[in-house]
């Protein structure tokens, strides 16, 4: 088992935004977490990335080191673990080539990095020709390449993927889920939040259902996307 | 006003201007970081000033018991000036430890009255540990004057600026052209995504206050070595005044900040030149509010984000 989270929760203020959730991913998957929007899915992500304040009762270890004890920096550059946030959030200010040159800024290995350039580059070939381009000036669908590409500069073992379908058209939507295949082919975990649940059990072996800070379910993708509740809360009927 | 009365002016104008833009970057620097307004600042750089009095006297005294001589005055000063910005750059640095980071997410009056009072304890600090005595910088270098057509202009104010100008220059390319300045700058643009990158944001809020506080001293030094005496006190009006730059400028705009601690300069002395002395900050403030009603935002300020831009 690669990640295990126990028993995670999370508020905000006073409000609480997850009641004890636990899953696990094991090396090499692709699981997803479907929900409707405001259940707790991105809130899920940041736990593990570290950038929200956790309870006291949760436990959530990494190839058995307690991710609790890392800072958000060092979550990225000590366990490998990459976040796309929700919305890309790009550095507009910053080219291209910049973006992806910060991902790595705590990196040591030049050679390393250089493949890593090679590989990124491979995979979104149009992130090479806008190279010196500022990010705020590219198309929706360049962004979200640029922000899955930023990810996989900055660590290479797990990347936690906030909605990577938002605001993009279908045929592109397809192109960046063959592309994050070829990444997870490539040796990187993914465990994907998507609202899009049809797309998201298409592309995820695994998933689990998350309502209001619980998860509900959980099973193969092809399990859920065949259950009745499933299919009429989240499929569309 | 004849032309060499206004090239006198101009000459003036660019040394006030100096000590006003290196100050304003500094307020604009943190406040692109964390959205946060150091009003301590004025204040390092009077620590500043301290600093290079003692780092030069210290320098001062060991030439002399070395028994080196032939050594050329500047040599001492841009050590000096060198030294002290390395030492109060850890002041900065300690001053966002101590001051700033434990209330980050606290309401942001709470860290506005937090760098007045730290501003308070660094002037009676002095005050308890100096006396009440004010002290006299050395002087590092011959003040040397030279007439271009009927135009005098010394030597230390040609370094004044000139060291100015280069500072601006080396700050310009330390945030173009470093990681640091890359990560600095992807801060001031969108700082809660910044870890994610595995960048760690406190050493970079800790940098900028860092390189904010060594340009302060340098202005300390600078002013030093064209009014040399200092008081604990001497940073408070001189601060404001940069601050009052720094929104000109446009919050959080680099090079806003430095383009309107000039015009600032220009300003006052411009003032001094047409109305008695005495009204020069009351005529020239005014003028600055009617910019600023105008331009609320600054010369490169933005509605409703600061960014660092350059």
């Amino acid at each position: 088992m690669l990640l295990s989270v126990k028993n995670l929760h999370v508020s905000y203020d006073r409000i609480k935004a997850l009641h004890g959730i636990n899953f696990e991913i094991d090396e090499g998957e692709i699981v997803c977490i479907i929900g409707a929007n405001g259940a707790g899915k991105s809130t899920t992500l940041r736990a593990i990335s570290r950038l929200v304040p956790v309870g006291a009762e949760t436990q959530m270890t990494f190839m058995g080191k307690n991710l609790i004890d890392y800072q958000p920096d060092k979550v990225v550059s000590q366990l490998g673990i990459s976040h796309v946030p929700e919305g890309r959030r790009l550095f507009g200010n910053l080219t291209v080539m910049e973006n992806l040159k910060l991902a790595t800024f705590a990196r040591k290995n030049g050679k390393e990095i250089e493949q890593d350039f090679e590989q990124v580059f491979s995979i979104f070939p149009r992130l090479e020709e806008r190279k010196r381009q500022k990010a705020e000036t590219m198309s929706g669908g360049e962004q979200q390449m640029l922000a899955v590409g930023r990810a996989f500069m900055s660590g290479r073992k797990v990347m936690l993927l906030d909605e990577p379908s938002m605001g993009l058209a279908p045929l592109l939507m397809m192109d960046m889920f063959k592309a994050l295949e070829e990444i997870n082919r490539a040796g990187t975990t993914i465990l994907l939040v998507e609202q899009n649940a049809r797309l998201a059990l298409k592309f995820a072996k695994r998933g689990y259902v998350l309502e209001s800070g619980d998860l509900v379910l959980e099973g193969n993708s092809e399990d859920l996307l065949n259950n009745p509740d499933v299919k009429k809360a989240y499929l569309g009927g | 006003m004849t032309l060499t009365a206004f090239l006198q002016n101009v000459i003036n104008a660019l040394q006030w201007g100096s000590f006003y833009a290196l100050i304003a970057l500094g307020y604009s620097m943190v406040y692109g970081i964390l959205l946060l307004f150091n009003f301590a600042h004025g204040d390092i750089f009077m620590v500043g000033a301290y600093i290079g009095f003692f780092v030069a006297s210290g320098l001062l005294l060991l030439v002399a018991s070395l028994g080196i001589v032939g050594l050329p005055s500047w040599v001492v000063l841009v050590v000096t000036i060198i030294l002290a910005m390395f030492i109060t750059s850890f002041v900065g640095m300690a001053v966002e430890r101590i001051g700033y980071r434990p209330l980050r997410g606290a309401p942001r009056a709470s860290a506005a009255i937090t760098g007045l009072m730290i501003g308070i304890i660094l002037e009676t600090g002095n005050l308890a540990l100096l006396g009440a005595r004010r002290l006299s910088f050395p002087a590092l270098i011959e003040t040397t004057t030279y007439n271009i057509g009927g135009v005098s202009i010394t030597n230390k104010k040609i370094m004044i600026v000139a060291v100015s100008l280069l500072l601006m220059f080396a700050l310009h390319q330390f945030i173009q052209r470093t990681k640091w300045g890359m990560a600095m700058r992807a801060t001031a643009y969108d700082f809660t995504v910044v870890p994610l990158m595995g960048v760690p944001l406190n050493t970079v809020a800790a940098l900028t206050f860092g390189i904010g506080s060594a340009l302060a001293a340098a202005a300390g030094i600078l002013f030093g070595v064209a009014y040399p005496v200092l008081d604990p006190y001497m940073g408070i009006l001189i601060g404001w005044k940069a601050f009052v730059a720094a929104i000109l400028g446009g919050r959080g705009s680099i090079f806003g900040a430095a383009l309107a601690g000039f015009l600032l300069g220009f300003i006052e002395i411009f003032v001094a030149t047409i109305f008695p002395s005495t009204l020069r900050d009351l005529i020239a403030y005014s003028i600055i509010l009617l910019i600023l009603t105008f331009r609320p935002h600054g010369f490169f300020g933005e509605a409703h984000t600061a960014r660092l831009r350059l």
